[in-house]
């Protein structure tokens, strides 16, 4: 188990717990009681500490390496999956994964940034920055999806589109601008989940939909804290300051009307319980599809266009 | 002692400031590629291209308009929405101190002006953004007033465009400025669909959200020469792929080569060239081609 910094009184209880067990090993004593007491106060600390974040420490949450990524949850929420590959024009992107699936033996569309678990897998995963590949292919199968009237379900796990001399030349920015214009047109159920890192135009280029949602410790917004802080305070000393000025948690960004629902986290996070994390999850998205299928089309097309017309604040006079 | 011609033998500037000579501000300009001095009026009467070596200096919508509406005749839109600092965003400087100063400097309300007139007897409406307002950054502000802009050409009938000018999304806002990308990208879809063309004119510079957004979903992308136009800024790819960047990356004359850009204009047959190309979204054609054979 890793522990982030902020959760040092979990992580003494954790070291407590297995030197007890050790102990009990060593000198065969029954020390269950004391063990029991101490679980009890794992537990404790865990909600003491989880019901306080800060804004920075749920996005240390939100990076934390044991969470889940795109592919377990495909792997937990959905049946017969068979990855797709290739955006038909200049390769695969790994970063990006996506392909077809069942949800409770409904045919859907899964896709989404996937990063390694790994040094090796986050260097092929490109640390889960997707090239305009990545996004292409996402659309390419947004239209299969449409064509065969499924619905589409993004995963959305990104510190941003990649920042690279090839990304440029093939144009990402084009890429993510399609993908935004196409997303607002397609005429089949669209549900975005953001289930860790929500970083600005490359989270956006999958993140167009009918519901956008937040897992409850993921972080959502135009920019990562860090590069915030270097380029406002012209230093990366900043972070915790520029997470908290961003407002970026699921809380804030829900209070503001910017995602539609926030998918609350086991304690400690969805990494402290993966299997009860994507069968919350799982519950969501079977709701969502109900609610949204009972819509037509244009009946989605015209609310999705509705709702991000609203988006944003001014003064008239 | 022949060193001492060439050396400075006391230190520092020695003309007291009273004696100072005062050349008048603001009738000269250097062009900041070749060096050549220009004055005001000239480089004014040149639409803002150095007469020595073509450079397109940065302008803003006033500049623009002036360009591109007969008699410098237009009506302004929406200039009854005003940025405000919800979030109550402070950095090194409070976000509202930081919209006041700007407003002062600039003389403008936020970095997008929307204006409706003719263009050589075709109306028009063009929604050009301003640098100089907190380097033409993307808030809530800019994303309405396209949004607008949308309505009004939908609601009339006619052409759209934009010009862009920016160096991305208003960090400030932060995601609301993130969410006008899918504001004005959801918004041209409606464009799209009343079958009125949108045309899409990046400057110098255009980057971030700004470029994934609106700028790249024009039904024909244009560009001035030598624009700097991207998604991530050339600083950050150096830093991230830690090699040097070849020269003319991500310049207007590298997206046409790469296929991003359907041509680049000079600014100088700006107007002629848009003319020509609107009517070609607008002309009524239904009917026989007249042949050229009596």
């Amino acid at each position: 188990m890793q522990f982030l910094d902020f959760e040092k009184p979990i992580e003494d209880l954790y070291t407590q717990i297995s030197k007890l067990k050790e102990l009990s090993v060593k000198n065969q004593v029954d020390v269950s009681g004391s063990i029991k007491e101490m679980e009890t106060a794992v537990e404790k600390a865990r909600t003491d500490i989880y019901s306080n974040l800060t804004p920075w420490q749920r996005v240390q949450v939100s990076r934390h390496p044991e969470r889940p990524y795109t592919l377990y949850y495909i792997e937990k929420i959905f049946t017969n999956f068979t990855e797709l590959y290739g955006d038909r024009q200049v390769k695969d992107d790994k970063a990006m994964v996506a392909g077809m699936a069942e949800l409770n033996g409904h045919p859907v569309m899964v896709m989404g940034q996937q990063k390694g678990i790994n040094t090796k897998m986050r260097q092929m995963r490109n640390f889960g920055m997707a090239n305009p590949e990545g996004y292409r292919k996402a659309l390419r199968l947004m239209k299969l999806a449409e064509k065969f009237n499924r619905p589409i379900i993004t995963f959305i796990d990104t510190p941003g589109a990649f920042p690279g001399l090839e990304a440029e030349e093939r144009g990402q920015a084009e890429a993510i601008a399609r993908n935004l214009f196409e997303m607002v047109n397609m005429k089949v159920p669209v549900i975005c989940i953001i289930i860790g890192e929500g970083a600005s135009g490359g989270a956006l280029g999958i993140g167009v939909g009918d519901k956008v949602t937040m897992l409850e410790n993921t972080w959502y917004t135009v920019i990562s804290p860090e590069s915030c802080s270097s380029i406002l305070w012209r230093s990366w000393n900043f972070k915790e300051k520029a997470a908290e000025q961003l407002k970026l948690t699921s809380i804030d960004m829900s209070g503001f009307g910017l995602v539609d629902d926030v998918v609350p986290e086991p304690l400690g996070g969805a990494h402290a319980n993966p299997e009860l994390m994507a069968e919350t999850l799982k519950e969501y998205l079977i709701e969502s599809i109900n609610e949204l299928s009972k819509l037509t089309p244009d009946e989605r097309i015209n609310g999705r266009i509705e709702k991000f017309s609203k988006m944003g604040f001014f003064d008239e006079v | 002692m022949s060193s001492t011609w060439f050396r400075r033998s006391k230190q520092g500037i020695l003309t007291s400031t009273k004696e100072k000579k005062e050349t008048p501000d603001g009738l000269w300009h250097k062009c900041p590629e070749c060096k050549a001095t220009n004055t005001k009026q000239e480089l004014s009467d040149n639409l803002y291209v150095c007469p020595h070596c073509g450079y397109h200096n940065r302008i803003n919508a006033v500049e623009y308009f002036e360009i591109l509406f007969d008699n410098n005749e237009y009506e302004e839109l929406f200039t009854n929405i005003m940025p405000k600092d919800m979030l109550h965003f402070v950095d090194m400087k409070p976000y509202d101190s930081r919209l006041v100063d700007a407003q002062k400097a600039t003389n403008l309300t936020d970095a997008m002006t929307v204006g409706v007139g003719n263009m050589n007897s075709q109306p028009i409406v063009i929604a050009c953004m301003n640098f100089n307002f907190i380097g033409g950054s993307m808030g809530s502000v800019v994303g309405e007033k396209i949004s607008r802009g949308i309505d009004y050409a939908i609601e009339h009938k006619l052409p759209f465009m934009i010009i862009t000018k920016s160096g991305g999304a208003r960090m400030m806002e932060s995601a609301f400025s993130l969410m006008q990308m899918a504001k004005t990208a959801a918004k041209l879809t409606r464009l799209a669909k009343a079958g009125l063309p949108y045309i899409s004119f990046m400057t110098d510079p255009t980057t971030g959200g700004v470029t994934a957004s609106y700028a790249m979903l024009g039904d024909i992308n244009i560009a001035e020469p030598n624009a700097l136009i991207g998604f991530a800024g050339p600083r950050v790819i150096k830093e991230t792929i830690k090699k040097d960047l070849p020269d003319g990356f991500q310049k207007s004359e590298f997206l046409l080569e790469h296929g991003f850009l359907d041509f680049i204009v000079n600014r100088k047959v700006l107007k002629i060239k848009l003319s020509q190309v609107v009517q070609w979204f607008v002309k009524d054609a239904a009917g026989a081609i007249a042949s050229d054979l009596n």
